[in-house]
């Protein structure tokens, strides 16, 4: 999106400074209001006053009335400016008063003592959420284990490409087998969780288990050792996503101009030659580009095993959230909870980063 | 290929030929193969919703032919022929939590296509500057917000609905939710606008209309299409999710995902009425994925092509 492609319109504003004063006077106004109740509610909350206040919602109220002053004075004070700053400030305010804030409040619980369900409130401790962090064997192994579930991306994307391929190829019935092949995404994987982990995968009656025992695996069990229930949860979770992906690189499929397959045939590669010289070069941007969002939605995964094993065998399939979850869950633990998030997103955003700067590299135009 | 045939294949031919065969063989072997892996698993909840206990635990399968089916599951739900005129707590409770979830993502999912249709129309077309940010941060970082973990912000939202009474309302889920989508409707809608020519607008300006005007009269209608998808897809993510319903509501308005995983631990055996509560959970979606199959894939291969 190079700024070549903006609109360009002269407009000639005439703002009279009455006009000015009063879009100014509105923010300031305003501002000046949630910062008076916003500092009583904080005076009440600290115990030197009390003003009656039930709960915070009268600085959020005074927060949404500056929102709105401050969208309504763009347009006041900087006329046809205003109108087009107007388009992205509702989004950004929303944006940025919805996760901005969070995440520093989060930083302060982060480093606090706080159990929601004894009666001390929430106390200042430091880096000690951090030490316990370093000691705690279950987070880590959690990390581990989302290297582990990061890594069948691999093999997801193997499949996903594949499918298609298949879906690109001279086929009958293309639309059936484009909707059949989109459903699983559609899913709600704690319904998935039902439908696959708790009832067809059941040892004793479940159709898998039966097909198991009929192929000759004695005592199927999908869910008994670490490793088999890491890959049943993995293979669940590919199910539901490879959809994704498949969509993504079919789109890249039929972007590709006929005319190049073509003549890579008459040139003489086969199948398999013109799919690695010609098809997969071309679909290197979209492959990564597909991997790095399935990647995003991977690290994310937390439904899936809360509800079919709760992170067990032993924590062998735990996920980073679903392991916060159950601390949540089980301990109301929310100031050691939030010290992992904030960890956890650290490590995410390194890793992105590292990522994406190799993607870039990687698929850029090469000179 | 009989005998009496006046022009014969070469040897060359004929092998291709088989060949051509054995390739279309193995092509629709794999994709049937691939459809049942995919339609299975729905197969079964749907039926398995309609028997009873014998049959689910000798692994009947196909209905009328080795199972009679019943409406157990569904009676269990309240929703079955003969228990639909009556009272029935259990209904109550599914209609309540139907209703929150369609709520829920109709709304968040609107709110988010509203703000994000704006956000992505805005940066395509004007040029911005907030302290350093250009255009290209701006876009940034309203995507970096994809890569939030929502575990991130599901402690620090639990403590902060708390004092602001928002905790187990719906008003607060869709907030969430909303900001939650809104990074995925920017994506694809900014590839909508990207591809409208700025000559349109130009185009309308001249004849009077303003910045407002033209993107209403002008450039809504072109990507509307493009809305559709991104709303659709919104609404498969808002209606499925679980993990911020789970901790953030209670009683009041909780979604089904959250009915579904409360019933899970509690049914044991009692597979029908547990597979007819996840029908009833996907079905809608199930049917969304078959009528609007087009806007899906329209809106997941935004941004995949440049």
């Amino acid at each position: 999106m190079g700024s070549s492609e903006h609109l360009h319109i002269v407009t000639s504003d005439d703002i009279t400074p009455g006009r000015k004063r009063f879009g100014q006077t509105l923010v300031w106004g305003s501002a000046g209001l949630m910062l008076c109740v916003g500092a009583a509610q904080l005076v009440q909350s600290l115990g030197w006053q009390d003003f009656g206040f039930q709960t915070w919602r009268p600085t959020l109220y005074a927060f949404c009335l500056w929102a709105t002053a401050l969208c309504w004075a763009q347009v006041l004070v900087r006329g046809e400016q205003g109108k087009r700053t107007l388009f992205v400030l509702p989004a950004a305010l929303f944006v940025v008063s919805l996760t901005i804030f969070p995440l520093l409040f989060g930083l302060i619980i982060a480093f606090s003592s706080w159990n929601l369900s004894s009666p001390d409130g929430r106390q200042f401790n430091g880096v000690a959420n951090l030490v316990q962090m370093w000691n705690d064997p279950f987070y880590w192994n959690a990390m581990w284990n989302m290297v582990w579930y990061t890594l069948a991306i691999i093999v997801e994307y193997a499949i996903a490409f594949g499918l298609a391929l298949l879906l690109n190829a001279q086929i009958r019935a293309r639309k059936f087998f484009r909707v059949a092949f989109l459903l699983p995404l559609m899913l709600s994987p704690v319904a998935v969780s039902w439908m696959i982990g708790k009832s067809m995968l059941e040892p004793r009656f479940g159709p898998l288990a039966r097909l198991g025992r009929a192929m000759g695996w004695e005592n199927p069990s999908f869910f008994g050792s670490p490793e088999m229930a890491k890959l049943t949860i993995m293979l669940m979770d590919a199910w539901t996503f490879i959809p994704f992906m498949m969509i993504m690189l079919l789109a890249g499929l039929q972007a590709i101009p006929k005319e190049l397959t073509e003549a890579s045939r008459v040139d003489g590669a086969t199948g398999w030659k013109s799919f690695w010289e010609v098809t997969f070069p071309l679909m290197l941007p979209v492959s990564v580009t597909a991997i790095l969002i399935r990647i995003i939605f991977k690290l994310k995964l937390a439904d899936i095993v809360i509800n079919v094993t709760s992170g067990g065998p032993g924590g062998a399939t735990d996920t980073v959230t679903s392991f916060i979850f159950r601390e949540y869950r089980d301990r109301s633990n929310v100031g050691y909870g939030t010290m992992l998030a904030m960890v956890y997103l650290v490590f995410i955003v390194i890793a992105m980063t590292i990522l994406m700067k190799l993607a870039a590299r990687w698929s850029g135009p090469k000179t | 290929m009989t005998e009496t045939a006046i022009f014969k294949d070469s040897a060359a031919d004929r092998s291709f030929r088989a060949k051509w065969f054995a390739n279309r063989l193995v092509v629709y072997g794999v994709l049937i193969l691939w459809a049942v892996i995919c339609l299975f698993p729905i197969y079964w909840t749907i039926t398995t919703s309609f028997k009873m206990a014998p049959n689910v635990m000798q692994g009947n399968m196909v209905p009328w032919v080795d199972f009679q089916p019943k409406w157990l599951g569904w009676k269990s739900l309240g929703l079955s022929p003969d228990t639909i005129g009556t009272e029935s707590t259990v209904r109550d409770e599914f209609v309540k939590r139907f209703l929150n979830s369609s709520i829920t993502a109709l709304v968040s999912s609107l709110l988010a296509v509203i703000l994000g249709s704006l956000a992505a129309y805005g940066l395509s077309r004007f040029s911005y500057k907030f302290l350093w940010m250009k255009n290209d941060d701006i876009s940034f970082f309203f995507l970096s917000q994809l890569i939030l973990p929502p575990v991130v912000l599901a402690l620090p939202f639990l403590v902060l609905y708390k004092e602001l009474a928002l905790l187990d309302t719906t008003i607060g889920l869709i907030l969430l939710y909303t900001l939650s989508v809104l990074p995925i409707v920017i994506w694809i809608m900014r590839d909508q606008f990207a591809s409208i020519p700025t000559e349109l607008e130009e185009a309308a300006m001249v004849d009077g209309l303003g910045v407002w005007g033209a993107f209403f009269t002008i450039i809504l209608p072109i990507a509307l299409p493009g809305m559709v998808a991104a709303f659709i897809l919104s609404l498969v993510l808002t209606w499925n999710e679980y993990f911020f319903a789970a901790l953030l509501t209670s009683t009041h308005s909780n979604t089904l995902p959250v009915m579904v995983a409360s019933q899970t631990g509690s049914q044991g055996i009692s597979w029908w009425s547990m597979a007819a509560l996840s029908t009833a959970a996907i079905l809608p979606l199930v049917i969304i994925g078959v009528v609007l199959e087009r806007f899906i894939i329209k809106g997941m291969a935004a941004g995949a092509v440049k």
